[in-house]
């Protein structure tokens, strides 16, 4: 257990590595995000207290395309010169790869996702404080949960053609729950609603993080056996 | 020809002209023997390809799906795996169907032509999952790496579809609901009707399964008659 989990680490440590010495993956990740909010802002009025439905759209969508980018860039990269089959060669469990890999997604598009949050909160005049905070927090369960059914898929679409596009088709369906859950999150805190409008949201949220991680690390044996 | 094979061939006929006899008799009964509906007239009769559509879908179509892929991985025999390819296509296309005649009702019944109800959205969702899931099969090479990346995304998908409803459920109930469930009484006449057609497109469900699966079977047998070709460096 302890040896799978310094395994997925280690994983970790050489995909955070090997981004951020290119950092043009990096780079332009972020970049896509400020432009999704720059360029929803001017279909919906930025800086106007606009309502905080419309403005989590725009927070969602901005997160979502880098966070896409970021999940698809762990397997992509390996393709190059092989190092896919030298990954699985090595003597570790599958699951730790599952697990390493997810774990180097999640650190790429939560950072991403910070960073898209600070640009979104100067230009959409988002209050700090608790509910900032907490508006993090859920940015971190989506997060968890695009890295889980993300890695899944990107290792599933790693041995097909046209993986790019197919990526995102397979992954958006299913994170719908997750998006739900994330939209009611935000409008709470977006907008003048008091806390109890979160409801259970963030359980149900973390539920659907641990299952889909938890299939991932049963289901991934099987896709790049 | 083997016996065997005719055999089976003869008995997907019969299955077939069965089947076939059925749907005549559901369309016939849709059309004349169900009274017309009061209130909505004539477009109500949409619900008797519309509802059955969706059951054929959602219930024998997509659960046949999650049931052969599982079988797959677990016994890795790729005759499973062609039953899931073929149940996912048939599974599609009548979603399809009910994503046309359900909104094609709803504008005639309730004047819009979709509320973001928990059975409709789903359905949506599901659609979405499973021409994923075609596009994936149809851009990877026939095989079991093939089988394999399909099966693991179609049990996935099946897991997602409880909690895509239930998300949409309880989203749904936090807002006002504008639209009621927009059910409607039915008569005796119109519940046998809708029985008939429940039971003529699960006929077709199975000939169309089994006749699909068998060209699945049959162009899986040509792949490995020609020669042979690395599965993994094929589509490298």
């Amino acid at each position: 257990m302890r040896a799978g989990l310094a395994h997925a680490w280690t994983i970790t440590k050489k995909d955070l590595r090997s981004e951020l010495r290119a950092a043009s993956a990096v780079i332009t990740m972020v970049l896509l995000g400020f432009l999704v909010v720059l360029v929803f802002s001017f279909s919906t009025e930025a800086g106007s207290k606009d309502s905080a439905l419309a403005r989590s759209g725009v927070l969602w969508a901005a997160f979502l395309f880098p966070g896409l980018l970021a999940v698809g860039r762990s397997f992509e990269s390996e393709k190059e010169a092989q190092c896919l089959e030298g990954l699985l060669l090595c003597p570790v469990d599958r699951g730790a790869i599952y697990l390493g890999k997810l774990l180097g997604s999640l650190i790429f598009s939560f950072a991403s996702g910070f960073l898209v949050l600070i640009f979104f909160t100067v230009l959409y005049d988002v209050g700090l404080g608790l509910k900032w905070l907490a508006l993090l927090g859920v940015m971190f369960l989506v997060a968890a949960g695009l890295a889980a059914v993300g890695t899944l898929s990107a290792a599933i679409t790693a041995g097909v053609r046209a993986r790019g596009a197919l990526l995102t088709v397979l992954v958006l369906p299913l994170l719908v729950p997750l998006l739900i859950g994330a939209a009611r999150c935000s409008v709470v805190l977006l907008g003048p609603e008091p806390w109890n409008g979160l409801g259970l949201w963030p359980v149900f949220m973390a539920i659907y993080d641990v299952l889909f991680m938890a299939v991932g690390f049963v289901l991934f044996d099987y896709v790049v056996e | 020809m083997s016996s065997r094979l005719k055999e089976r061939l003869g008995l997907t006929t019969v299955l077939g002209a069965v089947a076939g006899a059925a749907m005549v008799f559901a369309t016939v009964a849709a059309f004349v023997l169900a009274p017309r509906e009061a209130t909505m007239g004539d477009v109500q009769r949409l619900f008797y390809f519309h509802m059955p559509s969706a059951w054929v879908a959602l219930g024998p179509a997509f659960t046949c799906v999650f049931g052969f892929s599982v079988a797959y991985l677990v016994t890795g025999n790729l005759r499973h795996d062609r039953v899931a390819a073929a149940a996912a296509e048939i599974g599609v296309v009548f979603t399809t169907i009910t994503l046309i005649t359900g909104p094609l009702w709803a504008k005639s019944a309730w004047g819009v032509f979709w509320t973001w109800e928990p059975r409709l959205t789903t359905t949506l969702i599901l659609w979405f999952i499973y021409v994923g899931y075609l596009l994936l099969r149809s851009v990877s090479l026939p095989g079991h790496k093939r089988a394999r990346l399909a099966a693991v995304y179609g049990i996935v998908g099946w897991i997602d579809v409880p909690i895509v409803f239930l998300s949409i459920w309880w989203w749904r109930t936090v807002h006002p609901r504008i639209l009621g469930g927009g059910g409607f009484a039915m008569d005796t006449t119109m519940v046998w009707v809708l029985m008939a057609c429940l039971a003529a497109f699960t006929l077709l469900f199975v000939y169309l399964l089994v006749l699909r699966t068998h060209m699945e079977g049959m162009s899986a047998r040509l792949e490995s008659l020609r020669p042979s070709r690395d599965e993994w460096g094929g589509d490298q």
